[in-house]
């Protein structure tokens, strides 16, 4: 298993074009191979969702998708949300509300409600809780993690009516 | 600025929700965990397991996997034979030393999951190849897989005479056969705890590098205990302990299981010495579920003797713990806790238990988040339930007049345990329980559900009262550096395991100088920088080192006031300090400026000892509708009383308590580590293995309360850690009990198992 191929996408805005096995996922390729360690991976098999990062602004699971799956798309991971020293809402709002402890599960949640805030920040909080369920986090309990979602959803409805 | 003068916002850092000062890194991806780390030239080890519950060894075969390009080397037992057997870290038992687990199976395999072989490769993808090659010989024996069922050898033909009860742990007080003599009735009951555990997010791992100059051997990725590790892994490999430094870096969550010492801990180090190489190795999920401690698996049989009022006159218990395949790190300390937490927050004046440690061929267990006490809390209260039903009275004043006075405390139940006397140090049970009801509007609620009941509903409410522990000793240490610029530097032997240790303890040193939190900070689970550390188990971290930091910051003050006083040239007895400045009648200092008197720096050390532990206490309350057609269960109502003694930050307090019940309502209705006739576990991955997601959790409505401070530290604290999770399973299999109308003995209340229930 040692034949390569090559890959290219964007990753965070910036081209990557990499030769690698073709069984290595993205997850592996974006923590290894590129050296963005913010992207964590859980369980290996789709279940956690710590490893979510957007795929041409879609949540997917980065441990179940092949680095050559990703061939000229924009990824975007944890390291791209805040704005140099400005957090992204979702991230101040976690640390408002307390929506992390070990901080492990939490790229994946940040990630997860990013991309679907950005399509849909009007969700209502039914869709919100269902949307979070995507993923596990085992430390909190998940109420701030909702709480911290529900108040960045409306820190960015703002902006969007600002802008 | 940390020597800002005072404002009122700055006085008080105790008691207050600040946000956590570890969480920046954590939310921009920049923290690093354990897979996070890569040094150059490391090399990648992979574990070989045993594919079979119980077996003999007759060969394993690796000339195939050596022959694989990119690997470096492959071990069996006969590889690391000097090593010896993995000792007690806790509760060491006479007796329990040829139950040890060695680092690589020697003759048998006794678990699914047991470490056989190690392969060290220039990849990841080289070791898992080489891994897949390596094929071992076994003759397989039956599986034992009923901790109940009689002791059976465990090594057959090799140590005759070695049984699978390895001890029994046996406490008592006051006269148990006279109970029974004078008892109105006795209440019987049988009871078991499904097999699960802590399952936190990031699997183990670790990176352990050589330094041969200094030969010195030092491994990131510890967590939990690293003092701890560090002094038994220099033992394992016959070194001096400054020769082995431990490093913590983030942890993905502990809950009790991670930061053991393991076999792959041992193996990374040991390797990294012996093949001159960086040794990485990060666990995969099914491996974390193979091989990570388990937990719980107790079924207990109680008798209790009852008088006419429902009051408890005597408690006999039996119960057993399926310790798994080995006994580990923690010896007797489930079985230990359990024992002696039984009785809970009743007078229960005789009782008489024996705590059976049995193996078995699954995966050893450890300690889970409240060990021993979700266990005994559910089968007390399981008891409690029994005894109102039999008594015709109401749940909550069973227990009511069952409870320990305020009168009594500190309440000495003339046990002991872990190696502690258990002295309840303070508590106001029966006001608690009083509070409680009315926030729930109880009596109301139960009316309301017993109608829901009449009109064919299944829906019910069940309650959990429960006794905690927290804030083991001996002891903890930590080192207060304040520098010239105002800044200070806590050095503590205390782990992180995520649950916000950095920032109280920055607001324990904050609020006892009445400075801000900013420009503080936690330095923690370095073996290299403090000599000596407990590290972070039972609940301990706040009562235990937020003590000594208390300690050393009052020790700062009297140094900082010394160097103030040469300074001013005054007496100091004539200096008074105050939210960060040293005042006197010709001037006064900020903290900075008596550490530029000082000649730069102030270093003040803490030391807190104690004997005994502190026991908060708390109620769960359930609420719950079963589901005729897919009998599961949805929790409507969870709320949860708990008195701390008094609260550092209410923010991570109520953080700690709702995560824990989470995990709680895992163990009740999810969780479970099947095996099927053979021992193979049918648990092995996050699909199979359910956890709570943010469907199945309710909002948790807390009732936290200070009323009772404990008496035995100075800040009054009692611990946070485990008291969301004790008395989850009791609450929740009262409400199913009551929804379905029938005794509920069993824990996890799954849909089959409910499906079983309903129809006989």
């Amino acid at each position: 298993m040692t034949e390569t191929t090559t890959v290219t996408f964007t990753l965070n805005g910036e081209e990557r074009s990499l030769t690698l096995e073709p069984r290595q996922n993205l997850a592996d390729t974006i923590r290894d191979t590129c050296g963005l360690t913010g992207t964590h991976v859980g369980c290996e098999h789709g279940v956690c969702g710590a490893c979510t990062v957007l795929m041409d602004g879609k949540a997917v699971r980065s441990c179940l998708t092949f680095a050559v799956q990703a061939q000229g798309a924009e990824i975007e991971t944890v390291e791209s949300l805040a704005d140099g020293d400005t957090l992204h809402p979702l991230q101040q709002a976690f640390w408002e509300l307390h929506g992390l402890q070990c901080g492990f599960c939490t790229p994946g949640f940040l990630m997860l409600a990013a991309g679907a805030l950005r399509e849909n920040p009007d969700m209502s909080d039914d869709e919100m809780r269902d949307l979070l369920s995507s993923n596990l986090c085992r430390c909190t309990g998940y109420q701030n993690i909702v709480k911290a979602a529900r108040q960045a959803a409306e820190v960015m409805r703002g902006e969007r009516a600002e802008a | 600025m940390t020597d800002a003068p005072a404002d009122l916002a700055n006085a008080n850092a105790i008691g207050r929700s600040l946000r956590r000062i570890e969480d920046r890194p954590l939310l921009t991806g920049q923290a690093a965990f354990a897979a996070d780390l890569r040094v150059e030239g490391q090399v990648h080890m992979r574990v070989v397991r045993s594919p079979v519950a119980f077996g003999r060894i007759t060969e394993i075969d690796v000339d195939e996997a050596l022959e694989l390009p990119g690997v470096i080397a492959v071990w069996t037992h006969a590889d690391v034979a000097a090593l010896p057997q993995i000792d007690f870290r806790m509760t060491r038992i006479e007796g329990l030393g040829p139950y040890r687990q060695w680092v690589l199976a020697r003759d048998f395999v006794r678990y699914v999951g047991e470490p056989m072989a190690v392969v060290f490769a220039e990849t990841g993808f080289a070791a898992e190849d080489a891994a897949d090659l390596i094929f071992a010989e076994i003759d397989e024996l039956d599986a034992h897989l009923s901790a109940t069922a009689d002791p059976v050898e465990v090594y057959p033909g090799v140590e005759t005479g070695l049984l699978s009860e390895p001890a029994v742990i046996r406490k008592g007080a006051g006269d148990v056969d006279a109970a029974f003599a004078a008892a109105d009735r006795v209440v019987e009951l049988e009871v078991a705890v499904g097999r699960h555990t802590g399952v936190p997010l990031e699997t183990r791992g670790a990176l352990a590098q050589h330094d041969p100059d200094s030969d010195v051997v030092t491994m990131m990725g510890a967590a939990k205990v690293p003092h701890y590790n560090r002094g038994a892994i220099a033992t394992m490999l016959g070194l001096p302990t400054d020769k082995v430094q431990l490093s913590e870096q983030h942890v993905g969550g502990g809950f009790g299981i991670r930061g053991e010492l393991y076999p792959e801990d041992v193996l990374v180090c040991h390797a990294a010495r012996v093949l001159g190489r960086p040794i990485r190795w990060i666990e995969d999920r099914k491996e974390h579920l193979l091989a990570a401690n388990h937990s719980r698996d107790q079924a207990y049989r109680l008798r209790a003797a009852v008088d006419p009022e429902g009051v408890i006159l005597g408690l006999d218990a039996a119960f057993y713990t399926d310790q798994g395949a080995y006994v580990r790190t923690h010896g007797g300390t489930v079985t230990d806790l359990a024992a002696a937490m039984l009785p809970g927050p009743y007078r229960i004046p005789a009782y008489r238990v024996a705590g059976h440690i049995r193996l078995t061929n699954k995966t050893p267990a450890g300690t889970y988040r409240a060990p021993g006490r979700f266990e005994s809390t559910f089968a007390r209260e399981r008891l409690m339930d029994e005894i109102a039903d039999q008594c015709g009275l109401s749940r909550s004043e069973v227990r009511r007049r069952n409870l320990i006075p305020e009168a009594a405390m500190p309440f000495d139940r003339q046990i002991d345990t872990l190696g502690t006397h258990l002295v309840y140090d303070s508590g106001k049970y029966a006001d608690l329980l009083e509070r409680f009801r009315t926030m729930l509007d109880l009596d109301r609620t139960e009316d309301a559900l017993a109608e829901r009941r009449d009109a064919g509903e299944m829906a019910g409410c069940g309650l959990g009262f429960f006794v905690e522990k927290s804030g083991l000793g001996p002891d903890d240490l930590v080192r207060l550096h304040l520098s010239g610029d105002g800044t200070i530097r806590i050095v503590t032997g205390v782990a992180s395991v995520g649950q916000g240790v950095e920032t109280t303890l920055a607001q324990v040193c904050a609020g006892t100088l009445g400075i801000g939190i900013d420009g503080i900070e936690v330095i923690h689970g370095q073996t290299s920088l403090i000599e000596k550390g407990m590290g972070a188990f039972a609940t301990r971290v706040t009562v235990m080192a937020g003590s000594a930091v208390k300690i050393a910051a009052e020790a700062l003050i009297a140094k900082a006031t010394e160097a103030a006083a040469k300074a001013l040239g005054a007496d100091p007895a004539d200096l008074t300090f105050d939210a960060g400045r040293v005042s006197g009648p010709s001037g006064a200092l900020t903290l900075a400026e008596a550490a530029q008197a000082a000649g730069g720096e102030i270093v003040a050390e803490g030391l807190f000892e104690t004997t005994h532990m502190t026991y908060p206490y708390g109620i769960h309350f359930a609420q719950v509708s079963v589901d005729p057609e897919t009998c599961g269960v949805t929790i409507e109502r969870y709320a949860v009383a708990y008195d701390i003694g008094r609260m550092v930050n209410p923010m991570l307090v109520e953080g700690q308590l709702v995560g824990a019940v989470a995990q709680g309502v895992g163990g009740a209705l999810l969780e479970e580590f099947v095996y099927d006739e053979a021992g193979q576990p049918l648990a092995t991955s996050l699909a199979d293995y359910l956890m709570p997601t943010a469907m199945e959790m309710p909002e948790v409505e807390l009732l936290i309360r200070e009323d009772a401070p404990s008496p035995i530290n100075p800040l009054g604290v009692k611990g946070a850690g485990e008291g969301g999770i004790n008395g989850a399973g009791a609450a929740l299999a009262g409400a199913v009990s009551q929804a379905l109308g029938r005794r509920v003995d069993r824990l996890p209340m799954t849909p089959e198992r409910i499906y079983r229930w309903i129809r006989g």
